[in-house]
């Protein structure tokens, strides 16, 4: 092999890596192309259709100009209420068992939720219907919660077991060597020193169902009202944004880009004030 | 505690503290026995407690398991294997035959993984081996809100943006080149698999990409120094060094996010057109399992529909468990055992 050859050969090569390369930061501009584009769409969609009405008034009826969603923001916050009330308790409790105890039960019950947080959400819909509404005989602020609720298990379960693993051994064998019983050193040394990683585990859990539409669907339903009581049907930010974008009505539509607006700006606050205060610390579940 | 550093030997030389008197003695042993019962107890009561509470999460999982199958007994010995072979979906005179949903599933998820597949790969190998860290940390962050967006916002952006758009703009390219393919032929339609299946490969992309970008960061650095040493540029470093250390991990990321694709219902199901329906064109409208489930769960009249309906949950159930344990399996053997956190 002649030198040229040689050196023509190490041009296609370096050629290559460039291209390569060249590739891979185009598909890294494409990754990240439809953020910009969804966002930029809500926003010059939803801030025109978003007004003050929108968040004090009820939907009004097919062919009336104006009304909000009102309900619907307070029923989403009332169904994460519920959701938390299940998920949060459960969650933890389970995490803590997973890192400080870690019996015979752990290995299965990691695997349990590693799958729970798999699974489509739609799923966990038919089983709260079957469980919640079906025994109650109508949809219901329950049901809606208990799905939702579930959703949050394994998400708390996980992170708050990652946070707690976090916390240092040593600040456990001191409470234990000052003669700190066990369940103390977990309530007081180690929860205490790992509060803020579980709060923020627990805050995305919440960011996370509050855009849950499937689960929703079949359990909380929907109400174009207030509603009165946790055995009546709810309505739900993203169940509205739903029924409204495939109805035919142009009002209805522009509520639902409105209305999509709200709930990404929730969603996203959650989100971005979290990973700021934690600023990477936390590892995102998938 | 170091083995050098023993306890100081009793030594009558050395002066002995006060012994408590026999009065104080017992008064501690009271106290001790005393304090430490609730304590122990108190032991005793967290542990079953969080146990329990474990024991739910488990629990949760079987009761998934035990409720979906009960709840499609009827449909299960109705059709048996039926179910899956006969394409006529028909609630009026009670046939249900779930080919049509499969197919769907199978498709928008293709192409869902045609292109989510590159550009994770793409955008992951970018921010490991090439971007500083500043940027790449700033592009993984963007990642994760693209993560973070709720799928009825995509589906609501799908039906109104992506789906109009790729009519006017893709499926005319598609079908004059690549025309002669059944799947490019037909009317074209702004509902339909086609988008569903871009809107997916949207939804999914953040997923595959994260899980990329970790396993790339777990190959060692020694395997790159190994590679380039050799004389390797770049492009060959990664081929050499990176990718097949990662390989499986890549894979497990890929089957992570081809769980995703299966379940997603709200964003499909505004896209897809809902027809239960085999229809050879992607331009044409269909439906998918969780789309099906999400649509006519609530019109359900009669038990073996609603049994039917919960039969499409229980395959989905199915695939999204054997989907996930697999892909954490191959994920775990990168990343190691710190991946056991996820």
């Amino acid at each position: 092999m002649s030198a040229s050859t040689r050196d023509s050969f190490y041009l296609y090569r370096k050629l290559k890596s460039s291209l390569m390369m060249g590739l891979t930061l185009v598909a890294t501009v494409l990754t990240l192309l439809p953020l910009i584009f969804v966002l930029a769409y809500l926003v010059s969609k939803g801030l025109s259709s978003l007004n003050f009405n929108f968040f004090t008034h009820l939907p009004k009826p097919v062919g009336e100009p104006g009304g909000g969603m009102a309900n619907a923001i307070v029923g989403t916050f009332e169904l994460v209420a519920l959701a938390s009330l299940m998920g949060v308790p459960i969650g933890i409790g389970a995490g803590l068992y997973l890192n400080e105890y870690g019996g015979s039960l752990s290995a299965p019950a990691r695997f349990a939720a590693d799958v729970l947080i798999g699974m489509p959400s739609i799923v966990v819909g038919i089983f709260a219907y079957v469980v919640v509404v079906r025994p109650m005989h109508g949809f219901s602020a329950l049901a809606g919660g208990f799905a939702l609720g579930i959703i949050m298990i394994p998400l708390v379960t996980r992170t708050t077991e990652e946070m707690v693993r976090l916390v240092p051994q040593e600040l456990r064998e001191a409470a234990l060597a000052l003669g700190v019983t066990r369940w103390r050193t977990t309530v007081s040394i180690v929860v205490r020193t790992a509060a803020a990683g579980i709060a923020t585990g627990v805050i995305l859990a919440i960011a996370r169902v509050a855009g849950e539409t499937a689960p929703l669907l079949f359990t909380a339903f929907g109400n174009r009202f207030w509603s009165h009581g946790l055995s009546e049907p709810i309505a739900s930010l993203t169940v509205q944004v739903y029924t409204y974008a495939i109805s035919p009505f142009a009002n209805w539509q522009r509520q639902a880009w409105a209305g999509a607006l709200v709930l990404t700006g929730i969603v996203l606050a959650l989100e971005l004030g979290v990973r700021w205060i934690t600023r990477g610390r936390l590892k995102p579940l998938r | 505690m170091e083995p050098s550093r023993k306890l100081p030997a009793r030594n009558d030389a050395e002066p002995r503290p006060p012994q408590p008197t026999r009065q104080v003695m017992a008064a501690i042993a009271e106290k001790a026995r005393v304090g430490s019962l609730p304590g122990l107890l108190g032991d005793r009561l967290f542990r079953w407690s969080t146990a329990t509470l474990a024991l739910m999460v488990i629990a949760l999982l079987a009761g998934f398991a035990v409720v979906l199958t009960m709840q499609s007994r009827l449909s299960l010995v109705k059709f048996s294997f039926r179910f899956f072979t006969s394409s006529n979906w028909d609630p009026v005179n009670e046939q249900f035959g779930a080919l049509p949903f499969v197919y769907g599933t199978v498709m928008t998820s293709a192409i869902a993984l045609l292109i989510a597949v590159p550009l994770s790969l793409g955008s992951a190998l970018a921010m490991v081996e090439m971007l500083p860290q500043w940027l790449a940390t700033r592009i993984g962050f963007m990642v994760e809100l693209l993560a973070a967006i709720p799928s009825v916002v995509y589906g609501l952006w799908g039906i109104f943006v992506l789906g109009p758009w790729l009519r006017d703009n893709i499926d005319p390219l598609l079908a004059g080149y690549l025309g002669f393919l059944p799947i490019f032929q037909g009317p074209q339609l702004s509902v339909s698999l086609l988008t569903a299946g871009v809107l997916l490969s949207v939804m999914i992309i953040p997923y595959i990409t994260a899980v990329c970008t970790e396993v790339f960061r777990a190959v060692p650095q020694n395997q790159r120094e190994a590679a380039l040493a050799l004389g390797a540029t770049r492009w060959e470093m990664i081929r050499m060094a990176v990718v097949p250390y990662g390989y499986s991990g890549v894979v497990g990321a890929i089957i992570l996010g081809l769980g995703r694709a299966l379940g997603e219902t709200i964003a499909v199901a505004m896209v897809i057109g809902n027809r239960p329906e085999i229809a050879a064109s992607l331009f044409m409208p269909s439906s998918t399992l969780a789309s099906a489930i999400a649509n006519e769960f609530t019109e359900a009249t009669g038990d073996l529909y609603l049994s039917a309906l919960v039969e499409l949950g229980l395959v989905l159930m199915v695939l999204a468990v054997v989907l996930n344990a697999a892909a954490r399996a191959l994920v775990m053997g990168v990343v190691g055992q710190q991946g056991e956190r996820r």
